[in-house]
């Protein structure tokens, strides 16, 4: 039994909402004309940390739009029924959080009238190139897989789209994994593990997005999203963040075991100033404990939105580990002559002191806007919200899976 | 008028009446060096794989606090912008202190691109602006970078820098510019012409050397076959056009 | 709807007049009579193709001194009276403006005439 629900944010809210994220994406884009007018001295970046806080916030987005689509992947590739009305959203979420990262992104190019000219000039053997054909076709399979799980003549397809989806941001996240892991120069990067890290990634930050707008929508609309379903949900959102943090272990084991490499782990881990900070503070304590304590510990269970708290803590500790990640790896310098102390007049042996700027920040911050306003407009104009036949589910024994 | 019988003389007026047109077009066009319009007539034949530009530095040599070969490149390749921040100025060249923490001794060196054969800047390069040169120079072309800055995220050696203003006061021969990644190359309008590398040229305690690695009668291939050369960071099987001594 | 299309087609065929009668015309000053590389209806026409296979060549290949040289360009063409090809009565400029086609070639390129560095080699510290 459906039953016809009101999935629309009507009346004054919708314009609220929507005209909110309008707002905030013009700000960044503003900022980023700003900065493509003055060139990058007005920002804090430099030429020893030259990918700042919009490449920060740009990879978490293009790493969860990857992430949040495994809802949809649950349901369609491993036939679990309770995901399977998340399909839609899920598919939307990825589309207009992948797009938001790529707004970061591509303005923050030293050149971005150029986009046609990255578009038609491609190195096969850069991860980048790669990504000229990965995110345009994704957007693509993506569309195409909505419209099949929507569309009820064409649903019998959606499950060949959706496997294809599905490995196709496999592909997708691990090239983003490997932007860094393929880089020999650096000691923060240059590892394989990377890459299945940035994927566990995806599924925990793309989980906790979804979570928090499945919330959103079902307030908008006065529901209360069914216990079992909320509770297995919060509990794969654990599963994902205990399986980040392992990774997060071998990666920084495995440097510290390398003699070569201690230093720049005690850099990032000990005494690198806001490094360590983010890292214990931002990404272990707030984005990793504390969710773990709200999704499985009896007593913080019992906390109201327990489960969205733990989604907004996961998504703050995502965006702590990648700014140690993607920054600290740049502010410690490149290790030429191990052993040596080093000096120039081009800041080598020097740690760079990253400070952003307020066109980085509102660049930044406006990714988030143009994926809240792309993603209200369209859950206003279609049918996105998950409708649970809660009977059906019960009757099939999928509820006690 | 007059009707030349023999081919002798018809040659000679046509040589001389080329020569007069090409004065002609020097009246005609103030301005234009006489290389560029002796040049104009027939390109080069353009870079040659069978050559490989190096440079051998020799450390020992190096003074400290000397900076002949900076000043020379930023001359050279006009990199004349004041930056407010210096950490977002340009270096295509610059000189390194080193000190050994445990024993105290202390030297330096000029660091630039080291022009790899296998150079990650030109792997990972989305649009391919980052090049190879088939005699070995590295460069990018600035017709199609995009100003990602993936290439100094990947370089070893921090041989690439952005440039972060518009810049008005290039040399004609450098073209340089605002969003692009740019980073030393060798003076390549310099070796088009024959001429050496503006660093080369500056040094004065001739510490420096430049020439073809793949021309076994050149000074530098002498020496590298003769001599113990080391490379920077080795490790990674680079296989670099700037070999070190003394470091 | 047939109105519409009728607004329509009469705005596209108008449009050309309309346009064409507010912009000011280049003034096309050339500084230095002679011949250039190629007649002029050759040039108006195919100068962007011209310079974008001699610097791909030039560029990416290394080959020097061919006949559609920027810097040649530049040399010749530049007005006396500032310098350059940019600006009030820049040879460049002029049409580009008015043709309302971005110059993206300055970021990089000097527009200014006559900058190059003859003799810097001395200037930059060599030593004869």
């Amino acid at each position: 039994m459906q039953t016809e629900l009101n999935n629309r944010l009507e009346g004054q809210s919708f314009y609220n909402v929507a005209g909110f994220g309008a707002l905030i994406s013009l700000l960044g884009l503003g900022a980023a004309l700003y900065m493509e007018h003055n060139g990058h001295h007005v920002t804090g970046m430099n030429n020893q940390v030259f990918w700042g806080l919009p490449h920060v916030f740009a990879i978490f987005l293009i790493v969860a739009a990857s992430g949040v689509l495994n809802v949809a992947s649950i349901g369609t590739v491993f036939g679990k029924k309770v995901y399977k009305p998340r399909g839609p959203l899920s598919g939307l979420l990825a589309i207009t959080m992948l797009a938001a990262g790529l707004f970061v992104i591509m303005l923050d190019l030293g050149r971005a009238d150029r986009l046609v000219i990255a578009m038609t000039h491609v190195n096969w053997t850069s991860v980048f190139g790669w990504n000229m054909v990965l995110y345009p076709v994704f957007f693509g399979l993506v569309g195409l897989y909505i419209w099949m799980l929507m569309e009820r003549k064409m649903y019998a397809y959606s499950k060949t789209v959706g496997v294809a989806a599905f490995i196709w941001r496999l592909v997708m996240t691990t090239g983003t994994g490997s932007i860094f892991g393929f880089v020999v120069a650096r000691q923060a990067y240059h590892s394989a593990v990377i890459a299945p890290m940035f994927i566990i990634m995806s599924f925990a930050w793309g989980l906790a997005v979804f979570l928090i707008v499945q919330r959103m929508m079902f307030g908008w609309n006065n529901l209360e999203l069914n216990e079992q379903i909320r509770r297995r949900m919060n509990n794969l959102l654990g599963t994902f963040i205990a399986a980040v943090l392992y990774f997060v272990v071998v990666y920084h084991l495995t440097n510290i075991y390398y003699a070569k490499q201690l230093e720049f782990e005690q850099f990032i881990l000990l005494n690198g100033g806001v490094f360590p900070k983010l890292f214990w503070g931002g990404f272990v304590v707030l984005g990793t404990i504390l969710p773990l304590l709200l999704l499985y510990v009896p007593s913080f269970q019992r906390i109201q939105g327990s489960g969205i708290i733990a989604s907004v803590l996961t998504i703050i500790g995502g965006l702590c580990f990648l700014y140690v990640f993607i920054i600290g790896g740049q502010a410690y310098p490149l290790d030429m002559f191990p052993g040596m102390e080093v000096k120039s007049s081009f800041f080598d042996g020097h740690i760079d002191n990253y400070v952003p700027s307020m066109p980085e920040i509102l660049l930044s911050i406006g990714g988030f806007g143009v994926a809240l306003t792309i993603t209200v407009i369209a859950v206003r104009v279609l049918p996105f919200l998950p409708q649970d036949d809660i009977a059906k589910l019960q009757a099939s024994g999928a509820l006690h899976d | 008028m007059n009707q030349p019988q023999d081919k002798s003389r018809r040659s000679f007026v046509g040589t001389a009446a080329i020569a007069g047109a090409g004065l002609g077009t020097l009246a005609l066009a103030p301005g234009l060096q006489l290389i560029q319009v002796s040049e104009a007539n027939t390109p080069t034949a353009g870079a040659s794989s069978k050559v490989r530009w190096g440079m051998l530095i020799d450390t020992t040599k190096c003074a400290s606090g000397c900076d002949a070969c900076v000043k020379a490149c930023a001359t050279e390749n006009g990199i004349n912008e004041t930056v407010k921040d210096p950490r977002q100025g340009s270096q295509w060249i610059r000189k390194i202190d080193l000190k050994n923490p445990k024993t105290g001794q202390e030297h330096s060196l000029p660091m630039l691109c080291q022009h790899c054969a296998n150079p990650p800047c030109v792997d990972v390069c989305p649009t391919g602006a980052s090049m190879k040169r088939a005699d070995g120079i590295v460069l990018v072309d600035r017709h199609i970078c995009i100003g990602c800055r993936y290439c100094m995220l990947a370089c070893p050696y921090k041989a690439r820098s952005l440039v972060h203003m518009p810049l008005t006061e290039q040399n004609p021969e450098v073209p340089r510019g605002q969003g692009c990644v740019e980073s030393c190359t060798f003076c390549v309008q310099r070796v088009d012409k024959g001429l050496k590398p503006a660093c080369i040229e500056a040094c004065p305690e001739g510490a420096m050397l430049f020439g073809d690695l793949n021309d076994p009668n050149s000074a530098i291939a002498q020496r590298v076959a003769k001599e113990k050369t080391t490379q920077v960071r080795g490790d990674l099987q680079l296989n670099l056009g700037v070999r070190y001594q003394g470091i | 709807m047939k109105r519409m299309l009728v607004g329509l087609a009469a705005i596209l065929l108008l449009a050309p007049v309309c346009a064409s009668a507010g912009a000011p015309k280049p003034t096309v000053r050339i500084e230095n009579p002679g011949q250039c590389i190629a007649p002029v209806a050759e040039m108006r026409v195919n100068h962007m193709e011209m310079l974008k296979h001699t610097r791909d060549r030039t560029m990416r290949q290394g080959i020097r001194g061919e006949k559609a040289s920027l810097n040649e360009c530049i040399n010749c063409h530049a007005s006396k009276a500032t310098g350059t090809v940019l600006g009030k009565d820049g040879f460049c400029q002029e049409c580009h403006t008015y043709a309302a086609v971005k110059l993206d070639c300055w970021d990089c390129h000097q527009p200014k005439a006559g900058k190059l560095n003859v003799g810097h080699a001395e200037a930059a510290g060599a030593k004869p």
